[in-house]
C-alpha cells in the first residue's frame, strides 16, 4: 500500500473525489461570477467553494487542504473579503451614496459584464463566506483531535 | 445634503474597525487603537448630528440610490436609513458608553488572551446596535438585531470557562427563539401591508384599519423584543449572561444592548409603526410592574456583585417600560430620561464591579470589605452610580424616577405609582448592601496589598460618575429642548418618520 492510503477513506471515495473536486470548485466559481444574472451569488458560491476544500479533507484525511490554507490564512482571507465589500460600498459615497453602483448604473439584462459593482461585491462575499465556513471546519477538526487525545 | 450621505458611517466605521482589527491583529497596539478610534468617530458623528438637528428635522437616506423609484412605483424600494430625534438620542447614549467601555478595556482586557478577538466582536456588536437605531426598514431591523445578538453571544462566552459557556448557550438559545419570533412577526406584517418600510407601513395601517392579523403580530413582536429587553416572564437568560461576560461587555449588555435591541425596538415599532394601541399599553404596564418587583426582590438576595446588578437591570427596565406604557408626554419623557440614566449608572456599576474583580479577584461580596480605603476612585464612582440607581436627590436617577411616578399619578395609575415608589425603596436596600459589604468596614488581611486600577480604567469610571451626578441638568429647559424633547416628540407623534 502506498503512503497515500494510510489516512482517510477508501480508494473508491478518494478516486471519485479526485475526479469531482475540481468540478465542484469550478461550479462554485461559476455560481459566484454568474450571481447577478442567474440564481446564486456570493454566499451560495462561497459555500460551494468551501465545500470543495472540505471534501478533500474528508476523503484524504485532513492534511491535504492544510497545504493550501492554514487556519490563520482563512481568517486573513475572510477579513479581506469583508473589508473589500465595505470599501466598495463606501466608494459609492464619492458618486452619489452608500452602495451606489458607480461603475455601471444602467445594466443590460442578461449581459455578463454590465452590472457594475454587483459582481465585485459577490466576489467579496464569496471570499468572506467561503473562508469563514472553511475556517469553522478547520477549528472543529482541531477540537476533535484535541478531544480524542484527551481521551487517550 | 452632506448630512444625509454620511448616515451609513454609523454602521460602516465600526464594521471597518472590526475587520481591520482582524487583518492587523499581529501589529502591536492596533486592536486597542482601532477599538477606541472607531467608537470615538461614531460618538463624534452622533454629536455632529445633534448639532445639525433642528426642530422636527429628519434625515432620510436611500441606500444604493434607489430613491428615484419612489415616483415611478408609488412606494419605497430598497432600504431607507432614518435619523430623527429619538434615533439621535439613542445614538448619543450607545456611542458614548461604547467609547468609555473601549477606553476601559485597554487596561482591563490585558487579563485575557487574544485581545483582538474581543475588539472585533465588540465593534461588530456596536455596528449592529447602531444599525438597529438608524434603519427605517423592518427586515433590516431584524438583520441588525441578529448582528448585535450573535456578537454578544460570542462575547458572553469570551472567558471560555464552564460557567461562561453554559450562560452563553442559554443566552444563544433564548436569543434565537426571540429572533425567530421577531422574524415571524416581520413576515406577517409584510404579508398584511405589502411593504417593509416603516413609514409606508404606518400609512397603510392607518388607511386600511387594522387587519385581524395585526394582533398576532403584536404578540410575536412583543415577545421577541421583550426577550431581548429581558422583561419579566422573558428574563431567564439575563442573570446568567450578563455576569458571565467580561466586565466591559457586561456594561455594554446591561447598559445599552438591552435598550437598543429591546426598549428602542419596542418603542419604535409600537409607537411609530402601530401608533401605540391601547392593548399594548396595558400589556406593557403589567409586564413593567412584574419586572420592577421580581427584579428588585431577587436582587436583594444576591451575594455575587455582578449578578445583583444584572437583576437590578431587569427591575430598572421595568421602570422604563412603565413610563412608555403610560404613554403620555410626561411618561415618555420620564422613560427616556430613565433610559439615559440607567445606561450611565448601570455601565458605571458594572465597570466598577470589573475594577473590584481586577484588583481583588473576587465578585463575592461576602469576601470583600473595606475597599474604600484601598480603591478610592472605584469606591467613589460606585457610590455615585449607586446613589443614582437608588434615586437619591440630587443624583440623576432621582429625577427620572420622580417624573415616571408623577406621570403615573397624572394618568390615574395610583397603584402603579405606589408600587414604583415601594420598589425604589427596595432598590435603596440592595444598593446599600453593595456599598456596605464591599466598600465599608475593615480591610480584609487578604486584600492588604491591593492597588487602585490603572489609569484608563479610572478615566472611564470618573467620566461616568460625573454624568451620574450632573445628569439631572438634562432637565434644564434649554438643554432639554435640544436632547430629550425631540425624542419625546417623535414617540408621541408630533414629529419624526
Amino acid at each position: 500500500m502506498s503512503k497515500e492510503h494510510e489516512h482517510g477513506m477508501s480508494v473508491i471515495v478518494k478516486t471519485v473525489t479526485r475526479l469531482t473536486v475540481g468540478l465542484i470548485f469550478l461550479y462554485g466559481m461559476y455560481i459566484v461570477l454568474h450571481g447577478h444574472i442567474t440564481p446564486g451569488g456570493g454566499f451560495a458560491g462561497g459555500v460551494i467553494i468551501a465545500l470543495s476544500f472540505i471534501n478533500l479533507d474528508l476523503a484524504f484525511g485532513g492534511k491535504v487542504s492544510g497545504k493550501v490554507f492554514s487556519k490563520g490564512g482563512t481568517s486573513l482571507v475572510e477579513a479581506l473579503g469583508a473589508v473589500m465589500f465595505l470599501a466598495l460600498a463606501l466608494m459609492g459615497l464619492q458618486y452619489g451614496g452608500f452602495f451606489d453602483n458607480f461603475l455601471h448604473p444602467d445594466g443590460e439584462p442578461g449581459d455578463l459584464v454590465s452590472a457594475g459593482i454587483i459582481p465585485l461585491e459577490n466576489i467579496a462575499i464569496s471570499l468572506k463566506v467561503g473562508a469563514g465556513l472553511f475556517g469553522i471546519f478547520l477549528t472543529l477538526i482541531v477540537l476533535q483531535k484535541f478531544e480524542s487525545e484527551k481521551k487517550q | 445634503m452632506i448630512s444625509e450621505s454620511i448616515v451609513p458611517l454609523f454602521v460602516a466605521i465600526p464594521l471597518a474597525g472590526a475587520f481591520l482589527t482582524a487583518l492587523l491583529k499581529r501589529v502591536k497596539g492596533i486592536p486597542d487603537t482601532l477599538g477606541v478610534m472607531s467608537s470615538v468617530f461614531t460618538f463624534a458623528l452622533s454629536v455632529f448630528f445633534i448639532l445639525r438637528m433642528q426642530a422636527g428635522r429628519v434625515f432620510v437616506l436611500n441606500v444604493g440610490n434607489w430613491g428615484g423609484f419612489h415616483e415611478v412605483l408609488g412606494r419605497i424600494v430598497g432600504i431607507q436609513m432614518v435619523v430623527d430625534g429619538f434615533t439621535i438620542f439613542m445614538l448619543i447614549i450607545v456611542n458614548f458608553v461604547a467609547f468609555l467601555v473601549a477606553v476601559y478595556s485597554v487596561n482591563y482586557m490585558t487579563r485575557y488572551t487574544e485581545k483582538w478577538q474581543f475588539h472585533t466582536l465588540f465593534l461588530l456588536m456596536l455596528a449592529g446596535m447602531n444599525g438597529v437605531l438608524i434603519t427605517g426598514d423592518m427586515f433590516n431591523l431584524f438583520v441588525f438585531v441578529e448582528i448585535a445578538s450573535i456578537a454578544s453571544y460570542a462575547l458572553v462566552a469570551f472567558g471560555t470557562e464552564k460557567r461562561e459557556l453554559e450562560a452563553s448557550f442559554k443566552y444563544a438559545v433564548m436569543g434565537g427563539v426571540a429572533s425567530l419570533l421577531i422574524l415571524l412577526g416581520v413576515i406577517f406584517l409584510y404579508s398584511a401591508t405589502g411593504t417593509l418600510n416603516m413609514g409606508d407601513m404606518r400609512a397603510i395601517l392607518a388607511d386600511s384599519g387594522q387587519p385581524a392579523l395585526i394582533y398576532l403580530v403584536f404578540g410575536l413582536l412583543l415577545t421577541g423584543f421583550g426577550l431581548k429587553a429581558a422583561m419579566v416572564p422573558f428574563h431567564a437568560w439575563l442573570p446568567d449572561a450578563h455576569p458571565s461576560a467580561p466586565a466591559p461587555i457586561s456594561a455594554m449588555l446591561s447598559g445599552v444592548l438591552i435598550k437598543a435591541l429591546g426598549v428602542y425596538a419596542i418603542a419604535r415599532v409600537f409607537f411609530t409603526v402601530f401608533g401605540f394601541p391601547h392593548q399594548v399599553s396595558i400589556i406593557l404596564l403589567v409586564l413593567a410592574a412584574v419586572s420592577m418587583g421580581v427584579g428588585a426582590l431577587v436582587a436583594l438576595r444576591q451575594w455575587d456583585m455582578k449578578r445583583l446588578l444584572a437583576y437590578s437591570s431587569i427591575s430598572q427596565v421595568g421602570y422604563i417600560m412603565l413610563g412608555l406604557g403610560i404613554g403620555t408626554e410626561l411618561g415618555v419623557l420620564g422613560a427616556l430620561f430613565h433610559l439615559f440614566n440607567h445606561s450611565m449608572f448601570k455601565s458605571l456599576l458594572f465597570l466598577d464591579s470589573g475594577a473590584v474583580e481586577y484588583s481583588t479577584g473576587t465578585r463575592d461580596m461576602k469576601e470583600m470589605g473595606g475597599l474604600a480605603r484601598k480603591m478610592p476612585v472605584t469606591s467613589g464612582s460606585t457610590l455615585a452610580g449607586a446613589m443614582s440607581l437608588a434615586g437619591i436627590p440630587p443624583f440623576a436617577g432621582f429625577w427620572s424616577k420622580l417624573i415616571i411616578i408623577i406621570a403615573a399619578v397624572q394618568a390615574h395609575h395610583m397603584k402603579l405609582a405606589a408600587w414604583a415608589a415601594l420598589m425604589s425603596i427596595v432598590t435603596i436596600a440592595y444598593v446599600l448592601k453593595v456599598t456596605r459589604y464591599a466598600f465599608l468596614g475593615e480591610v480584609r488581611a487578604a486584600f492588604a496589598n491591593i492597588r487602585e486600577v490603572p489609569a484608563f480604567m479610572r478615566i472611564s469610571l470618573v467620566v461616568l460618575a460625573l454624568v451620574c451626578i450632573l445628569g439631572g441638568l438634562l432637565l434644564v429647559p434649554q438643554v432639554r429642548e435640544g436632547f430629550l424633547d425631540p425624542a419625546v416628540r417623535v414617540l408621541i407623534g408630533t414629529g419624526g418618520m
